[in-house]
């Protein structure tokens, strides 16, 4: 069982130890990043296709089916589609800039893999503030995207950009505010850790994920609705979005660095989805007592799987929200909710010696209660207005 | 309250989702080069020429009278009379096309030559796979392509090949009637002629011949 659990791990020390004394330290760095950028890679390929053939389903349609054995051979189709396309370079963008535009987007979510830890012991970089590598890293992708649009000087791609900049500054303030009560809870910044921080079972079956938790539940609503917006999928893809911004900062790319943005806007995708798992759906560590047997790395990646499923059915069920919707979302609802979530953390955690059976339900009355409350007094302020005819001041 | 419309929305995806791997009717798609929609019978694409019988030569309706030439908007037919003539459905005599092209790449699908044909020769077909990897040669259909049988233009067009072969039928009939009748009258005729012949070579008594008394 052991064996099975840790046999990445193992197998990582054994082939370390084969290499020669001086290059030993190296290659243990090269073992820990080609499984990461092979598995996430591959990952990138398979959520491509089934997110297709889901997105069919969820229309009614069959998706792509004829290139190989149920259509599962179309990322490769697509990736020879992209690699062989012309790159076309518009002749008044700034070169350099467009160039390392789709660079910049990618290498620091491939960082960001580096402290998601994906199994017992199996973390790339045991990082004690990994969090914060995690969310300094994730932001840079930020700089990438204005990068791409500033440099192509097309106005689609600006505009982009700036809504880019803006959805992105907005939801990065709610994702890191509901990350924040899992670290007042665990006490560290360290991934691992936090991970650590919900292993055993309640009652001796109940897994105390945090998302278990009144504060868990919200922040990880708040932490979901931030990711997505975060990796510009649907219903916040405004940066790229195509009825009215042709692709936005997309616009002005083509072959092979388009395929590396839509790599990096997955990769992100996959790694905010990892970060999810970690903070709130207990890491790798599996839902009941009985199924422990199982290997840790596998119910990393099968909660892993289900958040990307999640993202795919809410990417076929919503329209896309209008700009100034977007930022009334995280403004005027999931920031002060994210700010009520650090209080009611706070009484989480002080009335945690409330252990009788009065004082559970009190603690979860009183927890909860406060965040339904305000969930549904926001909810209602903001959409005040909205479902009534909309009175134009100057178009009339 | 806020959400609840959300959650509708993706219970009705989850359906969707489901279904449509349990329930065949809810996929409206029609994987094409497997299987084909029928095609509504007033549909059509390009012309085709209908010939009755086996013969695509011998049956073929055309009459070489050009109008169908003529009347193309966009001229993209090409008639060549034949000098020898054959036997129609009724039995006169028509001239035939030696050449009968028509420029599919040109013909816009208008059916003017169908209506116009006097002679139902010329109708509408409704192939669609038309596609070809050499744009001249095999779009310019000759005579042999587009002959085509009565019984296929039965199939594609029921209800017009029907009423087209029920008048050819009586046309036919009433031409026969006729040619009976026409045989008949000759017959007759001929008989009152014999008869007379005969009247003549035992001629009654005349007047010239009554020996006087
Ligand atoms: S197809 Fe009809 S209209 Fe055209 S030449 Fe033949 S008989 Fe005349
Ligand atoms: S369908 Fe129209 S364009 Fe085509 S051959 Fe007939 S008359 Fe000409």
């Amino acid at each position: 069982m052991t064996k099975l659990d840790q046999i990445f791990v193992s197998t990582k020390h054994w082939l370390v130890g084969l290499a020669p004394e001086m290059l030993q330290s190296l290659a243990s760095i090269l073992l820990s990043i080609i499984p990461i950028m092979a598995v996430f890679g591959g990952c990138f390929a398979v959520t491509t296709i089934l997110e297709r053939k889901g997105l069919g389903r969820i229309q009614n349609r069959f998706g792509p089916n004829r290139v190989g054995p149920f259509g599962f051979l179309q990322p490769m189709a697509d990736g020879i589609k992209m690699l062989t396309k012309e790159d076309i370079v518009p002749f008044q963008s700034d070169k350099v800039m467009h160039f390392l535009a789709p660079i910049v987007l990618t290498v620091p979510i491939w960082l960001a893999f580096s402290v998601l830890p994906f199994g017992r012991n199996m973390v790339a970089v045991d990082f004690n503030a990994g969090i914060l590598f995690f969310f300094a890293a994730g932001a840079a992708s930020e700089l990438a995207v204005f990068m791409a649009g500033w440099a192509s000087q097309n106005k689609y791609s600006l505009m982009g950009a700036m809504r880019a900049m803006a959805q992105m500054i907005s939801y990065e303030v709610p994702l890191v505010l509901s990350a924040i009560p899992v670290i007042m809870i665990a006490g560290s910044l360290s991934l691992p850790q936090i991970v650590e921080a919900q292993a055993g079972y309640g009652a001796g079956w109940f897994p105390q994920w945090h998302v278990f938790t009144p504060w868990g539940l919200a922040g990880f609503g708040l932490f979901l609705v931030a990711a997505t917006a975060e990796s510009n999928r649907s219903p916040f893809d405004l940066p790229e979005g195509e009825s009215e911004l042709i692709a936005g900062f997309l616009t002005e790319y083509s072959g092979f660095k388009y395929a590396l943005f839509f790599l990096g806007e997955y990769l992100g995708l996959f790694a905010i989805s990892g970060l999810a798992v970690t903070l709130f759906l207990g890491g790798w560590h599996a839902p009941l007592p009985i199924l422990e047997w199982l290997p840790s790395w596998f119910w990393f990646f099968v909660k892993f799987a289900s958040l990307i499923a999640a993202f795919i059915w809410v990417r076929g069920t919503m329209p896309r929200l209008r700009m100034d919707q977007l930022l009334n979302l995280s403004w005027k609802f999931l920031v002060p909710l994210a700010v009520l979530n650090l209080f009611v953390t706070a009484v989480w955690h002080f009335s945690s010696n409330w252990q009788s059976f009065g004082g559970l339900a009190a603690r979860w009355l009183m927890c909860g209660g406060l965040l339904a409350a305000a969930y549904v007094l926001l909810g209602r302020s903001l959409s005040r207005g909205q479902g009534t005819p909309r009175k134009y001041t100057y178009a009339e | 309250m806020l959400g609840s419309g959300l959650i509708k929305g993706l219970a009705q995806t989850a359906k969707n989702f489901f279904g449509s791997y349990h329930d065949p009717a809810r996929m409206v798609t029609v994987e094409y080069p497997e299987q084909k929609r029928v095609v509504p019978e007033a549909s059509r694409t390009i012309p085709f020429l209908v010939y009755d019988g086996e013969d695509p030569e011998l049956g073929l309706r055309c009459t070489a009278c050009k109008i169908c030439e003529v009347e193309c908007p966009t001229q993209c037919i090409y008639i060549v009379k034949n000098t020898s003539k054959k036997p129609d459905h009724v039995g006169k005599m028509q001239f035939h096309p030696a050449t009968f092209d028509i420029d599919i790449s040109v013909c816009m699908g208008c059916g003017i030559c169908a209506e116009v044909c006097p002679f139902d020769s010329i109708k509408m077909d409704q192939v669609f796979e038309l596609s070809t990897a050499d744009r001249f040669e095999s779009l310019l259909l000759h005579k042999q392509q587009l002959a085509k049988p009565n019984s296929y233009f039965g199939k594609i067009h029921p209800t017009e090949a029907g009423e087209i072969d029920i008048r050819r039928e009586q046309d036919k009939r009433k031409a026969e009637a006729k040619a009976k009748a026409d045989a008949e009258a000759k017959a007759r005729a001929a008989a009152e002629v014999q008869n007379a012949a005969a009247n003549s070579a035992a001629p009654p008594p005349s007047p010239q011949t009554v020996t006087p008394a």
